[in-house]
């Protein structure tokens, strides 16, 4: 009786995950053309990361990307990305090597990146800072934009780099 | 003891199963819940008469407004394309909400000057955007001046002027379809007969209807409440937009020629539906003359 009590009692501790949510968060793209270089930032993303497994996720709402110029952001939502449509770029996938030691890292998240609508499989690489009670995590990658049928016109007067360098940070804390 | 045990027996049934909840379910409610609606309308002019779309600070756009000759003059005027009215127009962002511009007209040699302040965005809150106009326009026409010295009137501001004020209404009812209203009074201190108020009432009616993320149909209408010269029309005029980033390129079929609200509103006498209508464009351009930062670096 008193094993089975403690055994239960064990169990959720054992069980419990150790999940991190993001509490700030930064993310950029940046292209980079002849003409001129186009940048926007988010401040809007939100991410968690389970350091009991390697789950990781992250959601951006991709119409709270702003950009220098106004017109430019409202084509970017209108015309490229459109957010209403699909309001959200999302990643879900996994982090190796998921035994984690105090400190920075070089880990490789595998999953779905899913943008405009497209799911493209994906891995990313990134270093993981940890310490006790927070997680950081920062990765730059490039997408093709093509891979995510987003159309961009010939006659267009932005000359518009067909890959797009993607910048993601999150600081996380105990959920 | 027992209920300890019980307590114990559920939180071990409950947290395995909370752990293997859908990490991205966890993230869902943190979506921004009052969200602006933009994009409203592709352009500040919905064909002949403004939207409540406004250039946003430090951005100059530089707008040109071009209208043919009538349809039905026939093949020997090209179907109206051998005439044409132009107004060439520079609009500045003085803040987001605020702009002001400057144009000259050739019908009638008018010069106009007009601030748009947009006080009420549509959000999820929000059901309309809303802004207020105001323009004055002045005539420098010899014509007009002739006019008014055969009658013994001085050639003087007050005479050659008119003013436009509008409330700007208007709501984007899904992503393709966005619906407006302009309740408009036309002020003017000279009019050429008794049947024409000195202040002109109108509503304006129209929309657009977006065909393809660049391309849309729009339409117009301002009837006037008060006119009594039947020899001026309604405004009418269906035209689409084609946006190419940084360019708009408004193609229409309007009975007005006149490109200032005065003008359009209150002295279009082409009828629409006999084929007095005018082929016209409008062009803009943008320029960041003075770029916000609003990218933390």
């Amino acid at each position: 009786m008193k094993l089975l009590f403690t055994l239960l009692m064990l169990i959720p501790l054992i069980s419990y995950s150790q999940k991190f949510k993001s509490d700030s968060s930064y993310v950029r793209f940046f292209s980079e053309a002849p003409l001129e270089n186009i940048e926007a930032v988010n401040s809007k993303a939100v991410s968690i990361i389970d350091l009991s497994n390697g789950n990781f996720v992250f959601s951006i709402p991709v119409n709270q990307f702003h950009f220098d110029k106004s017109l430019m952001e409202e084509h970017f939502n209108e015309n490229y990305l459109e957010t209403e449509k699909y309001p959200k770029a999302t990643f879900k996938g996994s982090f190796k090597p998921s035994s984690l030691v105090d400190g920075a890292q070089t880990v490789t998240a595998s999953g779905d990146f899913n943008i405009h609508g497209q799911t493209r499989p994906v891995n990313i690489e990134g270093t993981l800072t940890k310490s006790d009670n927070q997680v950081l995590v920062k990765a730059t990658f490039t997408i093709k934009i093509v891979e995510y049928k987003i159309k961009i016109p010939k006659a267009v007067f932005y000359n518009i780099a067909e890959e797009v360098e993607v910048t993601v940070y999150f600081e996380y804390k105990e959920l | 003891m027992k209920k300890i045990f019980v307590l114990l027996l559920i939180s071990a049934l409950v947290s395995p199963a909370f752990c293997q909840d859908d990490l991205m379910d966890l993230l869902e409610d943190d979506a921004p819940k009052n969200e602006r609606v933009t994009s409203t309308f592709k352009s500040t002019r919905l064909i002949n008469g403004h939207t409540t779309e406004t250039r946003t600070q430090g951005v100059l756009e530089f707008i040109i407004g071009h209208r043919f000759g009538r349809l039905n003059e026939g093949g020997e005027n090209l179907w109206g394309l051998d005439f044409a009215q132009i107004r060439l127009g520079l609009e500045y962002g003085v803040s987001d909400n605020l702009n002001i511009g400057i144009g000259r007209s050739g019908v009638d040699k008018t010069f106009d000057l007009f601030a748009k302040y947009k006080f009420l965005r549509q959000s999820t809150s929000v059901p309309v955007s809303a802004a207020l106009f105001v323009s004055g326009a002045r005539r420098a026409d010899s014509a007009f001046k002739n006019l008014l010295e055969g009658q013994g009137i001085p050639f003087e501001g007050k005479y050659r002027n008119a003013y436009t004020y509008q409330l700007l209404i208007a709501r984007k009812m899904t992503s393709a379809l966005s619906l407006q209203v302009v309740p408009t009074i036309i002020h003017r201190n000279y009019v050429a007969t008794s049947t024409e108020p000195n202040d002109l009432l109108a509503l304006g009616l129209g929309g657009r209807y977006k065909i393809t993320n660049r391309v849309t149909i729009n339409a117009e209408y301002i009837p006037t409440l008060n006119q009594e010269n039947d020899d001026f029309k309604n405004a009418i005029a269906i035209g689409i937009d084609l946006e190419t980033g940084g360019h708009v390129f408004q193609l229409h079929l309007t009975n007005a020629q006149r490109l200032q609200e005065r003008g359009f509103i209150g002295e279009t006498t082409g009828n629409f539906f006999d084929g007095d209508i005018h082929f016209g464009f409008n062009v803009s351009r943008v320029f960041n003359v003075a770029v916000k930062q609003n990218i933390p670096r």
